[in-house]
């Protein structure tokens, strides 16, 4: 029981986390920061691995491997995206920055 | 037992995340927020190949693996900046999909032996997984308009869409009582079908909502799926994106003065709408590029509301050019930039900053809102909702509420439209008729260069 207690613990504690983290979020961030949340929940990737690792099947094999290639793909495009948006935000800045010297 | 060195490594790769997310908040840190979540991500998947003793069928896990690598990578680097935000949809989509399959084979393979609150979170992420991997794929249809972006209402959607919901209600209690295979996969479809019923009859405004909500979905469905397998990690990394995404839905819904309740159960009450077609052949004042480029030449504060239709055209430089030269010549210019123009919230700032547009001329709409009554011309290219007077007195408007720019506010109002089709919502524009705008008719870019030759010449 206790383990089902302590999961219990983390997840109400990981929701104020997760709350308290993006509250002061500008406007103009909002897609960016959704776009990388979106690549953190790729990381459903480890449990696709640990799944298809233990397959016994064919059908749990071949969800298995769909299931890792879908995860990769969340989580490598996901943060491959989010970066190419980014970088378009910093060269704004470096000539911002630039523009003031 | 998972050994303790890879809890450890574990709690590393969860702290990362909750930084990647502070990070990612703010434009100094953002980038690097991004490459901190990343390195999480990378190491918790290396983690799990030394830390699961036993893994079965590696090369095949290896090559998926590597497969879904190159597909990501390839997929994220074409795709252009305009048509980002559906990939981000899809991208979200597939996660949803990787989240219900492992639970699925979890059921497969455990049965109700993990317990009452294992099989509950095992239903919640089937449940929600799937919603989320078919409404995604629904959004992404719909902004990628390889179907159309307005609400689509089925006869009698109201019923099918509440029928279905009692359905998926009645067999996820069944499967938490009797757990049976051939519920499961009956949860499964009745959930996939859920999820295009949820997203249907969404309008287009609503869209970016829905695919922020559908992201916080996603990331409840890994945290169940987490609770299933009892990995900490999953459990954290989910239960942050569904916290932060839930938040981030709200902000957004606030920024586009959009109830979320209309948006999360219009599937619920929809009816077979007022889609307002009003007469089409209403006279309007057209111009060319000549009149248009003495017009502002001679203005002395301009104020331009560029929209998503500028950047289908890819007419960014063209209308940085244009600006420039106003500049040069004295016109005192900035732009209006309504906080979901484009389609999602910060998506224009993302399309005009890949421009080189300076940072300093980009105004927010409250900045800039009492500003119109001071300029001279208001230019709005390819833009339309963002402007629509009916969101501000029209009640039956679909976009009624929407904060707007007040464009209608300037002197004199001038659209570069490519034709009379209203907006992404939909919605007939009344500006559009109002004695003090001009219209320029034609492709952004086109129109933009010519009018930039035309101040040129003079």
């Amino acid at each position: 029981m206790s383990i089902e207690i302590a999961l219990l613990t983390i997840f109400i504690l990981s929701i104020f986390v997760g709350f308290e983290v993006v509250s002061k979020v500008s406007t103009i961030l909002h897609t960016p920061l959704m776009s990388g949340a979106n690549a953190i929940h790729g990381v459903i990737l480890v449990g696709a691995i640990i799944v298809t690792g233990h397959a016994d099947n064919n059908l749990e094999l071949t969800l298995g491997l769909v299931a890792i290639v879908l995860a990769t793909i969340n989580m490598v495009g996901g943060f491959v995206v989010t970066d190419r948006m980014l970088e378009l935000f910093k060269s704004k800045k470096s000539t911002k920055a630039g523009d003031k010297k | 037992m998972i050994p303790a060195w890879s809890q450890i490594a574990n709690l590393g790769a969860a702290l990362a995340f909750i930084l990647a997310l502070k990070a990612l908040s703010s434009p100094k840190t953002a980038r690097l927020g991004n490459r901190i979540g990343a390195v999480g991500a990378i190491a918790a998947v290396a983690i799990v190949f030394f830390s699961e003793s036993n893994l079965k069928h590696l090369p095949l896990i290896l090559i998926a693996v590597a497969f879904g690598t190159i597909v990501g990578i390839v997929a994220a680097k074409k795709v252009q900046m305009t048509q980002m935000p559906q990939m981000v949809a899809l991208f979200n989509g597939v996660g949803g999909g990787a989240a219900m399959a492992v639970s699925s084979i979890e059921f497969l393979k455990a049965g109700a032996t993990d317990g009452f609150v294992a099989l509950f979170a095992t239903v919640f992420t089937v449940v929600i997984g799937s919603i989320s991997f078919t409404g995604s794929i629904v959004t992404f249809l719909k902004l990628q308009e390889l179907m159309t972006s307005r609400p689509v209402v089925l006869p009698l959607g109201r019923f099918i869409t509440i029928g279905t919901a009692l359905a998926t209600l009645v067999m996820s209690v069944y499967l938490m009582i009797f757990p049976e295979i051939w519920a499961l996969w009956t949860l499964v479809a009745l959930s996939l079908v859920m999820g295009i019923l949820f997203v249907l009859p969404v309008g287009g405004a609503d869209v970016p909502i829905v695919i922020s909500l559908l992201n916080a979905f996603t990331g409840l469905s890994v945290a169940a799926s987490g609770y299933v397998l009892d990995n900490v990690l999953l459990l954290v990394a989910g239960t942050l994106v569904g916290a932060s995404g839930t938040l981030l839905t709200q902000l957004m819904a606030k920024a586009m003065g959009r109830p979320l309740t209309s948006t999360l159960f219009g599937a619920f009450t929809a009816k077979a709408s007022t889609a307002t077609a009003s007469a089409v052949d209403r006279p309007v004042k057209s111009a060319g590029p000549t009149d248009i480029a003495i017009m502002l030449t001679y203005a002395t504060k301009v104020i331009i509301v560029p929209g998503y239709g500028l950047a289908v055209a890819q007419a960014q430089q063209s209308l940085r050019e244009l600006v420039d030269l106003l500049i040069s010549k004295g016109v005192e210019v900035e732009y209006a930039i309504h906080p979901v123009a484009g389609r999602m919230p910060g998506h224009m700032n993302v399309l005009l900053a890949e421009a080189d547009v300076p940072y300093e001329q980009l105004k927010e709409m409250d900045e800039i809102n009492s500003e119109f009554a001071n300029a001279s011309v208001a230019v709005v290219v390819g833009a339309n909702d963002v402007v629509n007077p009916a969101a501000r007195t029209d009640k039956s408007s679909p976009i009624f509420g929407m904060p707007i720019l007040n464009a209608d506010q300037a002197e004199q109002v001038v659209f570069m439209k490519r034709s009379m089709r209203p907006g992404f919502a939909g919605v007939e524009n009344e500006l559009l008729f109002n004695d003090k705008t001009t219209l320029l008719f034609g492709d952004a870019k086109d129109s933009l260069s010519k009018v930039v030759a035309a101040v040129k010449s003079m």
